[in-house]
């Protein structure tokens, strides 16, 4: 109930803030330039598709007591489990289908018999749940405390960059598995894990891009008009540093993605009853050494995590494009 | 029109820490702004009148520039004494300060309408209406034709003149009484130029504001300035009303100054020009600053450091003109 609740509320969210968004000039002449454009439609296409399939696997309810929740994409794909593997294109075997749609096993079934299928769209919550939750959670730490360093500077600067400089010297993989051994496997944990040591890049960018942008004339002419160190930061610099960040957050997205696919590769991710690319690619490596090989489970898991990473990154170009009036052709 | 003393600067000192040592940009610096006149800050590149513009507005890049000692009165209040919310609060109401680069002043991403009226909301406080049609009236003054339509401009999308006329009503937006103009014209057309201190000069007039005009353009002084003071190497070497002090300049470095300018006597001749080059921030030659360039230098400019002589008409740094001093009080 309790995780309805929380997507909910995460949703509307996503509501309010794409809603305002639209409605400053700034993003709403962003979002216009970036409807020209037919590649950059297509990417959002495949985004809205596998935030439809999140969603989807979000919003899940028990059908009575002592009974498995299920979500809406579980109820959809609901089928009686293989016996073992069949290659893309299967027909059902166990019994006939209650529904027609889901008489055959379009992407083939795994070696335990699992729906590759079903699999892969499973691993699209986890994959935006680990990029997502990590991104929002990284991304004001990184935004707030590289702003003041960058334009407070000296003593708080100092302590700023110690800090960040101390998690960045320690080998990044060894870290992260060091902590999801102390934190145990689980889709929070890692989301913990990979925001300690994500926001340190963002952080180092935005406090140099504000100290650039702190010498430019404008943030003088804007002190010289009386404004605030508050105003001229939220105001003036953050705008300004916008292009850098979503760019920025948009590869930190995909490379999280990533991220989790390798970690649970290395048996450090999310525990494997979680549906998740990562887990589907480390089981497809033992079958890769059977005869006939199974490659369909392997391939169908790479293909959704290379789409959605596609996608991000196209959009979050064209993001950058659109907003900084600069590149804007007329 | 009233000529009251707006802004008062009394041995201002403004010392910048580098890892070379200590460099002295503002070193004694004194002059009036009367409400309704423009006071000239001439000098080249290097001689402190950036850094005593920002001393004023106490916007020095921080941590390196500090104001060492003096007083900065504005209204006779002394400016030095505020706390920076205080400081905070003149600027832009009671002193409004425009830049030399209008292309990098503005900020790139918002329209020029959303960065009037956030100059207009920045000491109005609660009044929001009618603030659109404020914005208009203030665009209309800087005779910028299609208002409307510029409000919703970019800065990119003007040029560089559109775009001082933006800077211009900005910093008028709360109506301040001190104008600062850190080269306001330098990055300007000529044509352009002479428009933009055409519209500063009536805009004093109608608000009777004093004005603080940095230049190194000394046509810019001529024809704008009441009065002007010369700097080199973070000193005023002379000071005084433009007639008196262009038609006759008395300080060495101020005559060499007139003299390297172009103009029809020095047409099919060579130009004459200051032997020598600006010494840099960290070998200012000791005693009289102006002294390995001079051409009137005596054995006293080496070894001792020139007062500043009163004469009738202005004040000198210069043991040359020191003498004149003497004359002057026998006359009285």
């Amino acid at each position: 109930m309790i995780g309805n609740l929380v997507a909910t509320l995460l949703l509307v969210a996503l509501g309010f803030a794409v809603r305002n968004a639209l409605r400053t000039p700034l993003w709403a002449e962003a979002f216009r330039r970036m409807r020209r454009r037919p590649l950059v439609i297509g990417a959002g296409v495949i985004l809205a598709l596998f935030t439809t399939i999140a969603i989807a696997d979000s919003y899940s309810w028990a059908d009575g007591k002592n009974q498995p929740t299920k979500t809406v994409l579980d109820r959809v794909f609901e089928r009686p489990q293989e016996r073992t593997y069949s290659p893309p294109m299967a027909k059902l075997t166990t019994e006939a289908s209650p529904k027609p749609l889901l008489a055959t096993h379009i992407l083939g079934t795994d070696g335990v018999g699992n729906d590759v299928f079903y699999r892969t769209l499973k691993g699209v919550r986890t994959a935006f749940l680990i990029g997502g939750l990590t991104t929002l959670t990284v991304l004001p730490i990184a935004l707030l405390l590289g702003m003041l360093a960058g334009y407070l500077g000296r003593g708080v600067d100092d302590l700023i960059q110690y800090v960040y400089t101390v998690l960045d010297s320690i080998p990044g993989i060894l870290l992260l598995i060091a902590m999801m051994m102390i934190l145990g496997q689980g889709v929070p944990q890692l989301c913990i894990a990979l925001g300690v040591t994500s926001w340190v890049g963002l952080c180092r960018l935005v406090r140099g891009e504000t100290l650039k942008q702190r010498d430019r004339e404008y943030v003088l002419a804007a002190r010289a008009l009386g404004l605030g160190a508050p105003r001229i930061l939220m105001r003036h610099i953050l705008p300004n540093l916008m292009p850098i960040v979503i760019i920025s957050a948009t590869l930190g997205f995909s490379r999280l993605v990533l991220a989790e696919a390798i970690l649970s590769y290395l048996g450090v991710g999310v525990p494997e009853d979680v549906g998740s690319w990562g887990n589907m690619i480390e089981a497809a490596r033992l079958e890769l050494a059977r005869e006939p090989v199974i490659w369909w489970n392997l391939v169908s898991a790479s293909t959704a995590l290379f789409l959605l990473v596609l996608a991000l990154n196209i959009v979050g170009d064209a993001l950058r494009d659109g907003i900084d009036p600069r590149l804007r052709s007329a | 029109m009233s000529e009251e003393t707006l802004l008062s600067v009394r041995d201002l000192r403004t010392y910048l820490d580098t890892p070379e040592g200590v460099v002295k940009a503002v070193d004694g610096v004194g002059f009036d702004v009367r409400a309704g006149r423009t006071l000239a800050l001439v000098g080249e590149s290097g001689s402190g009148k950036s850094m005593t513009a920002l001393s004023i507005m106490q916007l020095l890049p921080e941590p390196a520039a500090r104001i060492v000692e003096g007083s900065v009165k504005l209204d006779g209040r002394d400016l030095l004494d505020l706390t920076a919310k205080q400081m905070r609060e003149l600027r832009g109401k009671r002193m409004g300060m425009i830049f030399q680069e209008p292309m990098t002043s503005l900020n790139p991403t918002f329209t020029v309408g959303y960065q009037l009226l956030e100059a207009l909301k920045c000491h109005g406080g609660a009044r929001r209406s009618g603030l659109g049609q404020e914005a208009v009236k203030l665009l209309q003054e800087v005779e910028i034709r299609e208002p409307e339509a510029v409000l919703r401009k970019y800065p990119h999308e003007l040029s560089g003149g559109m775009r001082q006329r933006v800077m211009i009503a900005i910093a008028l937006a709360n109506r301040p009484s001190l104008l600062i103009a850190d080269e306001p014209t330098t990055a300007l057309d000529v044509t352009i130029q002479a428009q933009i201190l055409r519209l500063i000069k009536r805009l004093q007039g109608e608000h009777n504001m004093g004005v603080l005009l940095i230049t190194h353009d000394l046509g810019v002084v001529n024809e704008t300035a009441d009065d002007v003071a010369v700097m080199y190497l973070g000193q005023i070497v002379e000071q005084g009303p433009v007639d008196a002090v262009l038609s006759a300049p008395a300080h060495p470095y101020t005559q060499a100054l007139f003299a390297s300018r172009a103009s029809r006597e020095h047409r099919g001749r060579v130009l004459p020009v200051i032997p020598g080059n600006v010494p840099g921030p960290h070998d200012w030659p000791p005693a009289c600053r102006f002294h390995p360039r001079c051409p009137f230098r005596m054995d006293v400019c080496e070894k001792v450091t020139p007062e500043v002589s009163h004469l009738p008409d202005r004040t000198v740094r210069c043991h040359f003109v020191s003498p004149l001093e003497e004359e002057a009080k026998l006359e009285h």
